[in-house]
């Protein structure tokens, strides 16, 4: 068949503007650092071939995933941003499963509205979203203010410079990701069963527990790496809501990157949050094609 | 169906959540106070402020080109992109191609800025204005794919096959049938480019140079300084701007083919 327009014009973008630049990474990540511009100098060319590729990853390549492994600083970070990602996510389900399941019990012709009411905030700026916070959280802040002027506090409450203040962040920000995979999944619900539960003696909770939550479960699981796995990555969030020293992998990639212009070692950090986020992703592969079978 | 009590008090908090802190931006750009938690009466001089302030309209300015242009690649390529994958259920090669086009969506943005800067660096491409606008039709692409996509899935191939019956070429039937119903699928796609690409901080920051300054970038850097009144008028701004783009989208999208 004749190549066509329409498959090869966006095809050579793509391999250009994202596998090329991807196994550009790749290949830094394997490069020394270098007081050059560009700061680096590979330790692979693109003529050598792939056995002499293999030869020399063996040989020197693997120096900054040496340094990740052997500076606590990196490990502590990812391990941090596991931690606070997860945390996030779960603020998230706790909020979101609450709005999924109202809006899925709401009449019919309310619940398109409903949920783009939840998702238009997601269009405004996401830097917009997080600055708002910064003027909530703060110690002089608008929450801080209120509790004080009420008098229910004395001295304002350390929400802001902190892992609190990171997972209120993750919270707010992708609360309609998670909104809409459990929706999507309680929309389809067949509710007799939770009737028949409930006409069998079950109290409304232990209807809702026994039947319709276990039902929901791949709308839970699709949501939570929907938030979990862009969280793992986020940058803004801890810059401007988390403390000097809190640490995310993202901020650390950003502080190599920008501050140490050590580009190979903050491409050795991406291909590791490659390699971390890879795990969720196959999870939710799996989980999307058990659904559509 | 008769919503219990619970079920209100969730929707009411979730909305109250998602709105308040944006309200309370948009509320506190009109205090004459320079402090952000006391109210020292309504004013509107920090929009004053924001028409001289030269660096955050530059900014602006370059923010506006870079999302139109970019917006604009993004929406052909985006479309051609869809077309392929709904078209030509085998080709060689469409896995990739497929994996390529959304794997995007998933990627951290850090990951995109930085590999997308050592393209341009490889190539040996002086950063500005191009470079980013360049990469944000790279990340908006997915997103132009997915509400194009979505609308070929709904649409009726028997309208393109009835015009080529009646002795069209594919292309002009193509253009002439296919084109108009899924234009407004297009234009939302191009609108949701353009507000992704004026809203990116961490991509730009990455692939811009010198004279190339986002709106972002210029706020980012202001916001790490701390809360004033001026940067909640030109977030105000911002939000309006987007709320306008919103409710254009959403009156595009409920349009059905026709």
């Amino acid at each position: 068949m004749r190549a066509r327009p329409v498959i090869l014009i966006p095809f050579i973008w793509l391999g250009l503007f994202f596998l090329a630049p991807l196994l550009i990474v790749v290949r830094l990540a394997f490069s020394e650092s270098a007081q050059a511009r560009p700061p680096y100098r590979p330790v692979f060319s693109w003529s050598d071939g792939f056995a002499t590729w293999i030869d020399k990853i063996q040989a020197f390549g693997l120096d900054n995933f040496e340094l990740l492994l052997s500076e606590p600083l990196y490990g502590d970070a990812l391990l941090s941003s596991v931690r606070l990602a997860a945390l996030g996510t779960a603020l998230v389900l706790v909020l979101a499963y609450p709005i999924a399941y109202a809006i899925a019990k709401a009449p019919r012709d309310k619940r398109l509205f409903l949920l783009t009411l939840i998702v238009v905030p997601f269009w405004t700026s996401f830097l917009i979203r997080i600055y708002a916070w910064i003027a909530l959280l703060k110690p002089e802040g608008l929450i801080n203010h209120m509790l004080m002027q009420m008098g229910w506090i004395r001295a304002p409450l350390p929400l802001f410079g902190n892992d609190l203040a990171i997972v209120i962040g993750i919270a707010y920000s992708y609360l309609p990701f998670m909104v809409l995979p459990l929706y999507a999944t309680l929309e389809k619900l067949d509710w007799s069963l939770e009737e028949a539960a409930r006409d069998l003696g079950a109290t409304r909770m232990r209807a809702f527990w026994r039947v319709t939550f276990p039902q929901t479960h791949r709308g839970i699981i699709a949501g939570i790496l929907l938030v979990f796995v862009p969280a793992l990555g986020e940058f803004i969030i801890p810059d401007l809501l988390g403390g000097s020293d809190t640490l995310m992998i993202g901020k650390v990639l950003w502080s190599e990157f920008f501050n140490n212009r050590d580009w190979p070692l903050a491409a050795a950090i991406a291909v590791a949050l490659l390699i971390a986020m890879a795990v969720p992703l196959a999870i939710l592969r799996n989980v999307e094609t058990e659904g559509t079978r | 169906m008769r919503m219990s009590r619970f079920n209100i008090v969730s929707l009411v908090f979730g909305i109250a959540f998602l709105y308040l802190p944006i309200l309370l931006v948009v509320i506190y750009s009109f205090n004459a106070s320079k402090l952000v938690t006391v109210w020292g009466g309504f004013s509107g001089q920090w929009y004053r402020a924001l028409l001289s302030n030269k660096p955050l309209l530059d900014a602006a300015w370059v923010s506006f080109r870079i999302a139109l242009v970019s917006a604009t690649g993004a929406a052909i390529l985006g479309t051609l992109a869809a077309l392929a994958l709904r078209r030509y259920r085998r080709f060689r090669g469409r896995g990739l191609f497929a994996f390529m086009l959304y794997a995007p969506l998933v990627l951290p943005e850090i990951m995109t800025g930085l590999s997308l800067l050592l393209l341009f660096v490889a190539l040996g491409w002086d950063r500005g204005f191009w470079t980013v606008t360049l990469a944000h039709m790279a990340f908006t692409i997915a997103f132009v794919a997915l509400v194009v996509d979505a609308r070929l899935a709904d649409l009726d191939p028997s309208y393109e096959e009835a015009a080529r019956d009646l002795g069209a070429t594919p292309l002009s039937a193509f253009m002439r049938v296919t084109l108009p119903m899924i234009a407004p699928a297009i234009i939302a796609g191009f609108l949701l480019a353009f507000t992704l690409s004026l809203d990116d901080l961490v991509i730009a920051s990455f692939t811009s140079g010198p004279g190339a300054t986002t709106l972002p970038m210029r706020l980012y850097g202001q916001m790490r300084l701390g809360v004033t009144p001026e940067i909640n008028a030109a977030s105000t701004v911002m939000i309006v701007s987007v709320t306008l783009i919103v409710i254009i989208v959403s009156w595009l999208s409920k349009r059905r083919p026709a």
